[in-house]
């Protein structure tokens, strides 16, 4: 269970994320939505520790994630995998040394035994016999479920994923949901999603939360979402162009 | 008054923001050395920075080294052949070259060609989440990224500063026995007669620090990028120019030391 209690945090005196509450339920997928540059990135971020608050607490199965450094933030890190909004592939590797970077680093695994995980891990995204080529050769697409074969592939307790469906076309996009119901199915893994992509939020979310202004301003099941009374999760929803939030902008 | 004011706070916020750049790239030097005693090495990337670093740095130095050999044998000639003093050519090309010349030289090719692709690299991960994602494998970006440039920087740059000293050598040896017609046996004599040990020590010693500076100013410019291309790039003109300047700065520093202390 990931419990966010009163988290703050502002760049360059602008408040991104005021005293935010919310609490994920462990095996549960939770869609984070909000308008572009809202914060949403900014909470993933600082779930897995990559950014530290000003104010608030993050606590993973208990553990402190704003306070953690050194081995203790190296062991809460080894629960987490990621999903990069543009993949973050190392493009100096091949995609076999990506996918098994963590292998080759964390563990004394031969390099025969890596490479039947990576075969594996790719085979669960969907894609084969790719090891050699470099992240340069692929798609957009295909740089996304890379990413995923590598954040999964030792088999994290907590999925983080950062705007999954961006920047691919609409099939690949369901492709991409697919596998991360597949993934929440198969692995049981607890998933925090970010994006703005409804027709994704709709399809893949246990729950959805709506971030607005720093704060988290409506919870539920996405048919409580669908049917919100909310005017801001009403704009949002409905994408339209007029209402309470692009009022006075 | 107004305007007076507004002068002392522009001139204290740019001293703060030296005071935070400094205080920044010392933190990542000492955090960069305390990493090279944590175990495991990876001695396969460091290798292949060193390759990077210092095998393709080979033509450019090359290149520069020679012109800078014959360019001091030519200027040498022309003051003192004034009093027939041709003779001390050599060893005029040979000290400059191991004291000052071929060290600095050499590191102000290595801070243009490695020192500008280190910050380009490195604030590319940066822009494109690739150092986050190193974090989220659970994988130090000091000890991942830093470590292996800082040490095949460091170790290289005298390899390189001890060859670009002899290929600086053979060029004023190519004008003074090829233009001047000073003997070839006679040359050498001339060249390594007056050389001490302490004069390629002290050139070693200074392209050791160099070579930390053009590591830790790369590594460092380009952890700070922020902004896309456009950051990118100026890191990287950054990371040139405060490399060039540091040199200077280090290589006077270090050559009023040598001149007192030997």
């Amino acid at each position: 269970m990931i419990e966010i209690i009163n988290l703050t945090k502002s760049f360059n005196r602008k408040p991104v994320l005021r005293k935010l509450n919310l609490t994920i339920e462990k095996g549960e997928t939770l869609v984070v939505i909000g308008r572009s540059g809202c914060g949403k990135s900014v909470l993933l971020k600082h779930i897995i520790g990559l950014m530290r608050p000003e104010n608030g607490q993050i606590l993973v199965d208990g553990e402190d994630v704003t306070r953690a450094k050194g081995r203790e933030m190296e062991r809460i890190r080894f629960k987490f995998g990621m999903l990069f909004q543009g993949a973050a592939l190392f493009d100096s590797l091949s995609i076999g040394e990506n996918v098994g970077f963590s292998l080759t680093e964390h563990t004394t695994l031969d390099e025969e035994s890596i490479a039947a995980r990576v075969r594996e891990a790719l085979q669960t995204v969907g894609l084969k016999g790719i090891e050699e080529m470099k992240p340069s050769e692929l798609s957009g697409g295909m740089r996304k479920r890379v990413g995923l074969a590598r954040a999964i592939i030792r088999n994290p307790q907590i999925m983080l994923y950062d705007e999954p469906t961006t920047g691919v076309d609409p099939i690949m996009g369901d492709a991409i949901n697919d596998l991360i119901l597949e993934l929440h199915d198969k692995l049981k893994v607890t998933s925090v999603v970010v994006t703005h992509d409804m027709t994704s939020a709709y399809k893949i979310a246990t729950r959805i939360a709506m971030l607005y202004e720093g704060k988290i301003i409506e919870i539920g099941a996405p048919d409580q979402i669908r049917n919100s009374r909310n005017p801001i999760v009403r704009q949002f929803i409905t994408g339209a162009a007029v209402g309470p939030i692009t009022e006075g902008q | 008054m107004r305007r007076i004011l507004e002068v002392w706070t522009g001139i204290g916020s740019r001293f703060i923001a030296f005071l935070e750049y400094t205080g920044g790239a010392v933190s990542l030097f000492v955090q960069t050395l305390l990493w090279v005693f944590i175990p495991p090495l990876k001695w396969r990337r460091i290798i292949h920075q060193m390759s990077v670093i210092g095998w393709d740095s080979l033509p450019i130095v090359s290149l520069i080294a020679l012109f800078i050999g014959i360019v001091l044998a030519l200027q040498s000639a022309y003051q003192l052949q004034k009093l027939s003093a041709d003779i001390y050519i050599p060893s005029l090309v040979s000290l400059s070259v191991t004291r000052e010349i071929g060290p600095v030289i050499t590191a102000l090719v290595v801070a243009g060609r490695v020192g500008a692709a280190i910050a380009a690299e490195l604030g590319t991960m940066k822009v494109t989440e690739q150092i986050d994602a190193l974090e989220t494998l659970a994988a130090n970006p000091i000890k991942y990224l830093v470590v292996p440039r800082f040490l095949a920087t460091v170790f290289m740059l005298p390899i390189l500063t001890v060859y670009a000293d002899y290929i600086g050598i053979l060029g004023g040896y190519l004008f003074g026995v090829y233009k001047l017609g000073i003997g070839s046996s006679l040359y050498w004599r001339m060249t390594y007669e007056p050389l001490l040990l302490k004069d390629v020590l002290t050139g070693l010693v200074k392209s050791v620090f160099f070579g930390i500076i053009i590591a830790i100013v790369g590594c460092f410019e380009g952890f700070r990028v922020e902004g896309g291309a456009e950051g990118v790039g100026r890191a990287t003109t950054l990371a040139v120019v405060i490399s060039f300047i540091l040199i200077i700065a280090a290589d006077c520093l270090f050559t009023t030391l040598f001149y007192f202390a030997f």
